[in-house]
C-alpha cells in the first residue's frame, strides 16, 4: 500500500473552516452577553452565574479551538494567504470571547446592578456590540467562498461590503456609547462612587467588544488587499 | 548466439510474465494518483473510477504508448554496441523489468514512494552502464530524460495555473458564476478532446496506421481532432444540461456548491483524459523492455533489425494494467481518494487537465516522465493561483528523495540480476 504517497501527503488540512468555527463559537460566546444581562437587570443572579459559567466554557472551547489551529500550521504548509495574517486574525478573533468573558465576569463578581435610569441604554447597546460581533462572522464565514474564487474578483465586492456594514454597526455602538456615559454621568453623584467607576469600565469593555469585531473586519481586509 | 536460439522461447515468456508483472503493479498503485483525484473531489465514484481508468488507460497504452516504449527499448542503450552479444541485451532487459518489479513492490510495502518511471530508467542505466560498459548508455539521451522530470511537473504547473485563472476569470469571480460556467466549460471540453485526438494521431497512431498503410498529414489530423474535440464537447453540453442551479445550493452556506456540480461534469472527461496520458506513458514502462527481448529473439540475435513493434506487446501491457487495477487498483484508488477531499472540481479539473497535457505531449515525445511527479506540479500551480487551502511543501523534498534513492538501488538491483543471469545461463 501506498502509504506515504508523494501525491495524498500533498494536501494539508485547510484552515479556513477551522477559522471559521473558532469565529462561530466567539461570536456565541459573546452573544451570551444578551441573556446576562437580561438577568442582571432582573436581579437574577441565579440565573446570571448559570450563564457566566457558560460563557467560560464557550471562552474555554474557543481557546481550544485556537491552540488546535495554531498547532496546526506548520511554516511548511503553503497557503493561499499568508500564514502570519491568518494567525493575527486568529488572535483578534479570540480577543471578542475573551472580552465577552471579561464582562461577564466582573459584573458578576462584583454583583453589579444596573442602574434603571441607563437599563434601556445598557440593553441596546449590549444588543450593538453583539451585533458588530455577528456582523464579523458573516465575514469571516464568506473566507470559504473567498477561497473558492482565489481571493479575488466578486467576491471580494461582497466582503467589502460585509466589512462596511460591519464599520457602520460600530460606529452605532460608538454613539451608544456616548448616550450611555452621558446617562450614567447624570445620575453617578446619587450612587456609590466604586460602583459608577465599575460601571463606566463596563462600558468601556462593552465598547471595546464592538471595537474588537471591527479590528476583525479590518484585519480581514488586509489579508484580501494584496 | 547459442543461447537464444536454445534458450530463445523461455527467455521470451520470461520477459513477457516480468513485463506482465510490471504493468499489474502499475495498474495496482500508480494509477490511484492519477485517478484519485477525480474520486477525491467526489466527481467520480470508485466504481466509475476503475471503468475510466481501465478503458482509457488501455487506450492511452494501445493508441498512444508506442513512442515512449521505443525510447525503453532503444533509446537509452546504443543498440550498435551489442551486435555482438545481443543476448547481453536480453539478460540487461530482463533483470531490468525484474529489479524495478521487485523494488517498486518493496518500496510499496514499506510505503515509500517511489516512481516506476525512475525505477525502470534506473535499472537500464545500471545494468548497460556497468555491466555492458559505460559506452553503451546514451548519455544525451539520458541527459534529455532527467532533465524531461524537472521540467515536466514545471510545465504542468504552469499550465495549471494558466487553467485556474483562466476560470477564475471567465467564471468563479463573476457575478453570475453558474451561468459562465455552463457558457465556458465546453469549451475546456473541447481542448480536453482535442489534445488527446491531435497527440494520438500525429505521434502515437503510427505504428496502428502503419498496418493499415495509411497515414495522415499534420492538417489531416488537425481536422480529425477539432472533429472529436467537438463530438467531445457535444457529449458535454449533454450532460450539462441535466444540471441546475438548484436553490439549496444557493442558499447553503457555500454559494457555489451548483458550480462545483458542473465542474464535475468537466471532471469525467479530464479524467479519462489523465487516464489515457497515464497509460500512454508508464506501460512503457512495463512493455519497453519486453518488446526489446521479443526484436532480438525473433531476429535471432539480431539487434537492430528494422523490426516493427508487434502491437500484442502493448495489448499485453495495457491488460496487464488492467488486471491491476482489477484486483488490487480500486482499493488504493479509494484509499488516496479519501485523502485528498480538499480538492474540488473546479481546482481538480485545472490540475488534471495540465497534467494529462503534459504527460501526453511527453509521450508524444517518447520521453519517460512520471505521472505522479507531474500531477503534483500540476496542483502547486493551482495552489499558486491561490485556489487550495492548504499544501504541503516539504512533498517537493520528499520527491527529490525518491529520485535520489531510485535511480541507485534500481541500478544496482539490475546490476546483480544482470550478472546472475549471465552466470547461470553462460
Amino acid at each position: 500500500m501506498a502509504i506515504n504517497n508523494p501525491f495524498t501527503s500533498l494536501f494539508g488540512k485547510s484552515p479556513i473552516k477551522p477559522m471559521q468555527d473558532h469565529m462561530t463559537v466567539a461570536c456565541a460566546t459573546a452573544e451570551e452577553l444578551i441573556p446576562f444581562f437580561q438577568a442582571v437587570t432582573a436581579g437574577n443572579w441565579q440565573d446570571a452565574e448559570a450563564i457566566q459559567q457558560r460563557i467560560a466554557e464557550r471562552e474555554n472551547e474557543a481557546d481550544d479551538l485556537k491552540k488546535n489551529l495554531r498547532l496546526h500550521l506548520p511554516k511548511s504548509l503553503f497557503l493561499p494567504v499568508p500564514r502570519t495574517d491568518l494567525l493575527e486574525l486568529l488572535s483578534m478573533q479570540d480577543a471578542i470571547a475573551n472580552c465577552a468573558r471579561d464582562i461577564a465576569g466582573i459584573m458578576l463578581g462584583r454583583k453589579m446592578a444596573i442602574p434603571e435610569f441607563i437599563q434601556s441604554h445598557m440593553q441596546e447597546f449590549v444588543q450593538s456590540a453583539v451585533d458588530a460581533a455577528n456582523q464579523a462572522l458573516k465575514a469571516i464565514n464568506e473566507l470559504d467562498e473567498l477561497l473558492e474564487t482565489g481571493f479575488s474578483g466578486y467576491e471580494l465586492t461582497v466582503v467589502e461590503n460585509l466589512i462596511e456594514e460591519l464599520d457602520n454597526r460600530e460606529h452605532l455602538s460608538d454613539k451608544l456609547e456616548v448616550q450611555i456615559r452621558a446617562a450614567l454621568f447624570a445620575i453617578e453623584d446619587d450612587l456609590r462612587p466604586v460602583n459608577v467607576m465599575f460601571l463606566y469600565r463596563v462600558i468601556e469593555w462593552i465598547g471595546e467588544l464592538s471595537n474588537r469585531a471591527q479590528r476583525v473586519g479590518s484585519r480581514l481586509q488586509l489579508l484580501l488587499a494584496r | 548466439m547459442s543461447v537464444i536460439a536454445e534458450y530463445g522461447t523461455v527467455l521470451l515468456v520470461l520477459a513477457c510474465v516480468f513485463g506482465v508483472f510490471m504493468a499489474w503493479g502499475v495498474g495496482a498503485n500508480d494509477v490511484a494518483n492519477a485517478m484519485g483525484t477525480s474520486v477525491g473531489s467526489r466527481a467520480l465514484t470508485i466504481k466509475q473510477a476503475i471503468i475510466i481508468a481501465m478503458v482509457f488507460e488501455f487506450l492511452g497504452a494501445y493508441l498512444a504508448g508506442g513512442e515512449v516504449t521505443s525510447t525503453i527499448r532503444k533509446g537509452i542503450i546504443d543498440p550498435a554496441i551489442l551486435t555482438d552479444t545481443p543476448e547481453l541485451l536480453v539478460y540487461g532487459m530482463l533483470s531490468a523489468l525484474l529489479a524495478a518489479g521487485t523494488w517498486l513492490l518493496a518500496a510499496s510495502l514499506w510505503g515509500w514512494p517511489v516512481s516506476t518511471t525512475h525505477s525502470i530508467v534506473g535499472a537500464i542505466v545500471g545494468f548497460a552502464a556497468v555491466g555492458i560498459g559505460i559506452d553503451a548508455v546514451d548519455w544525451a539521451r539520458v541527459g534529455s530524460i532527467v532533465a524531461s522530470w524537472v521540467v515536466s511537473p514545471v510545465l504542468a504547473g504552469s499550465i495549471s495555473y494558466g487553467l485556474f485563472r483562466s476560470v477564475q476569470v471567465l467564471i468563479l469571480n463573476t457575478d453570475k458564476p453558474f451561468q459562465n460556467a455552463k457558457r465556458f466549460i465546453p469549451i475546456y471540453m473541447f481542448a480536453v478532446g482535442f489534445l488527446i485526438a491531435m497527440v494520438t494521431m500525429v505521434k502515437g497512431l503510427k505504428h496502428v496506421f502503419a498496418d493499415a498503410g495509411m497515414a495522415l498529414s499534420y492538417g489531416e489530423s488537425a481536422g480529425y481532432a477539432t472533429l472529436i474535440g467537438l463530438a467531445v464537447m457535444a457529449i458535454g453540453v449533454v450532460l450539462l444540461k441535466r444540471i441546475r442551479e438548484d436553490d439549496a445550493a444557493v442558499l447553503s452556506r457555500n454559494r457555489f456548491a451548483s458550480v462545483e456540480r458542473v465542474f464535475a461534469v468537466l471532471m469525467i472527461f479530464t479524467a479519462c483524459a489523465m487516464a489515457f496520458a497515464h497509460g500512454s506513458n508508464d506501460v512503457a514502462n512495463a512493455v519497453g523492455p519486453m518488446a526489446a527481448v521479443y526484436s532480438v529473439i525473433v531476429n535471432e540475435g539480431v539487434i537492430g533489425a528494422s523490426a516493427t513493434m508487434p502491437n500484442w506487446v502493448l495489448l499485453l501491457g495495457g491488460l496487464g494494467i488492467v488486471a491491476g487495477l482489477g484486483t488490487y487498483g480500486y482499493k488504493v484508488i479509494a484509499t488516496v481518494g479519501r485523502k485528498i477531499t480538499e480538492l474540488t472540481p473546479s481546482r481538480g479539473f485545472a490540475a488534471e487537465l495540465g497534467a494529462a497535457a503534459t504527460v501526453v505531449l511527453a509521450s508524444g515525445t517518447g520521453l519517460p516522465v512520471s505521472t505522479t511527479h507531474t500531477l503534483v506540479g500540476a496542483i502547486l500551480g493551482v495552489g499558486l493561483a491561490r485556489g487550495i487551502g492548504a499544501l504541503n511543501l516539504s512533498v517537493i523534498g520528499t520527491i527529490f528523495m525518491s529520485w535520489i534513492i531510485t535511480l541507485p538501488v534500481g541500478a544496482v538491483l539490475a546490476i546483480i540480476f544482470f550478472f546472475t543471469f549471465k552466470t547461470v545461463l553462460s
